[in-house]
């Protein structure tokens, strides 16, 4: 099958003007990043951290920098704070099983939202096997977490509650710290570990403030190398290791530090965060001027998620009536416009993403969704790009669909 | 939620952006639905079939991916001009995506959902007619029953949701 990507690639050739908007699955990465990382795998700092030679201190001393670096943007008070993962996907793995594994004597509950990540989502299911029961508590019609039902699910038992500040598909920005203080009201030893990553460089977030226990970033998420993440576990707060291998510099994640990718995890941080309001206004500016648009050009549209500031400034989540979200991101990537659909096929079904159901939506908008995040790296014409070819695109698959797809 | 890489074929694509044979079909006698918006996969044929038992005309609309839209397509050149016995027994699944150069096989239902389609069509073609030739068999075929487990998971699916929804 792999042969046929040629052809398909072939069938982009003459497009002139290319939208990377798919920054919820991957990024492409900017230049002064990728600069800063590179002379990190041949001319400095490649020995393992944890060895008595040049190039192995070189590399303990940019880790504890780069340690330093994103301690201080997320507020944690000491840099032993930030483990470094290999991504959000093991950072949220690691703060799930290695907090209920370590405090399971207190308690076998857990509380997360009905729109958490997979990678927490599954997590759970995961602890089902070791005796965790978990709660799934409800999300209003925008995906704002209901606080009364963490009330009445919280208790004695629990162990563990996990809610992202910013919920990546659908940009709600939860009341989080109001989450955290029931938590904390009804059972004062249950931890509170919350996914940050669309938060991190998006939303002002703060873990000391917040007073949260455990808080994964992404590195990928604010225009870093993928493969790189971190949990940050406050002092005191007992989690076990989930892997087992070579410790080195980061107590709670096993093998050799990952220094390159490290080092552009935190060259992406710092650009993220130099002119955050400027970078934030711009994501928010283009965002807007997206989605105002897509409405006035198109009917039967519907924006999934909250407006105004208690929406992250990136994301934009429309469901398009009576167009198949894969049908779609295929017709846009033939016009250079890149996209993903909420959607995904599985054996026999297509199943619709679990925040979409959360908030209500039928399948059949479910399927029609998709999901675009602009960056500051976007320009206006970018925007007016997608806006020339996305209503065209929208009204040929629905002219495939007819009167088909009208349930 | 997992996803799959999805490499289609050249000739998926190009039904895809030149779909022949699509929209609704004015003068049909025949129109049969088969799947639900729900699995994201849904197909109409509208067929002509005059006194002589032959397809004259077929279109189809489609509301899915680019494989339920390629499926789709080609089913409707497949069996343009056949006679409706022929129709229903020379096209099976497989022939289907052999004819679109192969689909990833999480894809395959497409063309099953597409040839259930049609054969449910030429079903309903006799009994409009009121009366069944002797090839024509009772018991549904795999591509029909396939179609209608489809559409029973896609239901129960949904209950199943409307009542955690509830709850």
């Amino acid at each position: 099958m792999v042969e046929n990507v040629k052809d398909l690639l072939k069938a982009h050739e003459g497009v002139k003007h290319e939208v990377y908007l798919d920054n919820e699955n991957s990024t492409m990465v900017p230049k002064e990043v990728i600069d800063a990382i590179l002379p990190y795998y041949n001319q400095r700092a490649y020995g393992n951290p944890t060895l008595t030679h040049k190039p192995g201190w070189e590399g303990f001393e940019t880790i504890m920098r780069a340690s330093q670096k994103i301690s201080k943007l997320i507020g944690a008070k000491i840099l032993e704070e930030v483990t470094f993962t290999p991504g959000a996907t093991e950072a949220n793995n690691l703060a799930l099983m290695g907090a209920a594994l370590a405090n399971k004597h207190k308690g076998k509950k857990i509380v997360i939202s009905a729109i958490e990540p997979i990678n927490v989502l599954h997590v759970t299911g995961l602890l089902q096997k070791f005796g965790f029961i978990t709660t799934k508590v409800p999300v209003d019609p925008e995906g704002f977490i209901q606080l009364e039902k963490i009330k009445e699910a919280v208790d004695k038992e629990t162990v563990l509650a996990s809610i992202a500040t910013v919920n990546n598909e659908i940009g709600t920005v939860q009341p989080i710290k109001e989450a955290l203080d029931i938590v904390k009201d009804k059972n004062p030893e249950a931890l509170f570990h919350t996914d940050a990553s669309d938060a991190y460089g998006r939303i002002p977030f703060n873990v000391q403030n917040l007073n949260v226990d455990l808080a994964t970033v992404s590195s990928y998420k604010i225009l870093g190398p993928r493969g790189v993440g971190a949990l940050y576990v406050k002092e005191g707060v007992n989690v076990d290791k989930i892997l087992e291998g070579q410790i080195g510099t980061q107590k709670l994640w096993p093998g050799v530090e990952n220094t390159p990718l490290i080092v552009g995890f935190t060259k992406a941080s710092e650009l993220a965060f130099n002119g955050f309001e400027a970078n934030t206004n711009r994501m928010r500016l283009l965002r807007d001027k997206l989605v105002d648009g897509v409405f006035a050009k198109l009917s039967d549209v519907k924006l999934n998620g909250p407006k105004g500031d208690k929406r992250a400034p990136d994301n934009a989540n429309i469901s398009f009536l009576r167009c198949e979200g894969e049908a779609l991101t295929i017709e846009l990537s033939l016009t250079g416009v890149y996209v993903s659909s909420g959607s995904a096929c599985s054996r026999r079904l297509l199943q619709p993403s679990h925040v979409l159901v959360a908030i209500g939506r039928k399948f059949s908008e479910a399927h029609g969704s998709i999901l675009m995040k602009t960056t500051r790296c976007h320009t206006e014409e970018d925007i007016t790009h997608v806006l020339e070819v996305l209503p065209n695109a929208v009204n040929r698959i629905r002219g495939i669909v007819g009167s088909t797809g009208v349930d | 939620m997992s996803r799959i890489p999805l490499p289609y074929t050249q000739k998926v694509l190009d039904l895809f952006r030149n779909p022949k044979n699509l929209g609704k079909l004015e003068d049909a006698n025949v129109t049969a639905v088969a799947g639900n918006p729900a699995c994201g996969d849904m197909i109409t044929f509208y067929m002509k079939i005059n006194d002589q038992a032959v397809i004259e005309k077929i279109s189809f609309e489609s509301y899915g991916c680019a494989a339920n839209i390629a499926t789709a397509s080609i089913v409707t050149e497949m069996i343009k001009g056949l006679s409706v016995e022929n129709a229903w027994k020379d096209v099976t699944w497989k022939k289907v995506t052999e004819e679109v150069g192969g689909l990833p096989s999480v894809k395959f239902h497409c063309g099953i959902l597409a040839v259930g389609a049609v054969k449910r069509a030429i079903r309903k073609y006799y009994e409009q007619k009121g009366s069944a030739p002797s090839w024509l068999p009772k018991e549904l075929t795999f591509e029909e029953k396939q179609a209608l487990e489809e559409e029973e998971l896609a239901k129960r699916l949904s209950k199943k949701l409307k009542a955690a929804d509830e709850k």
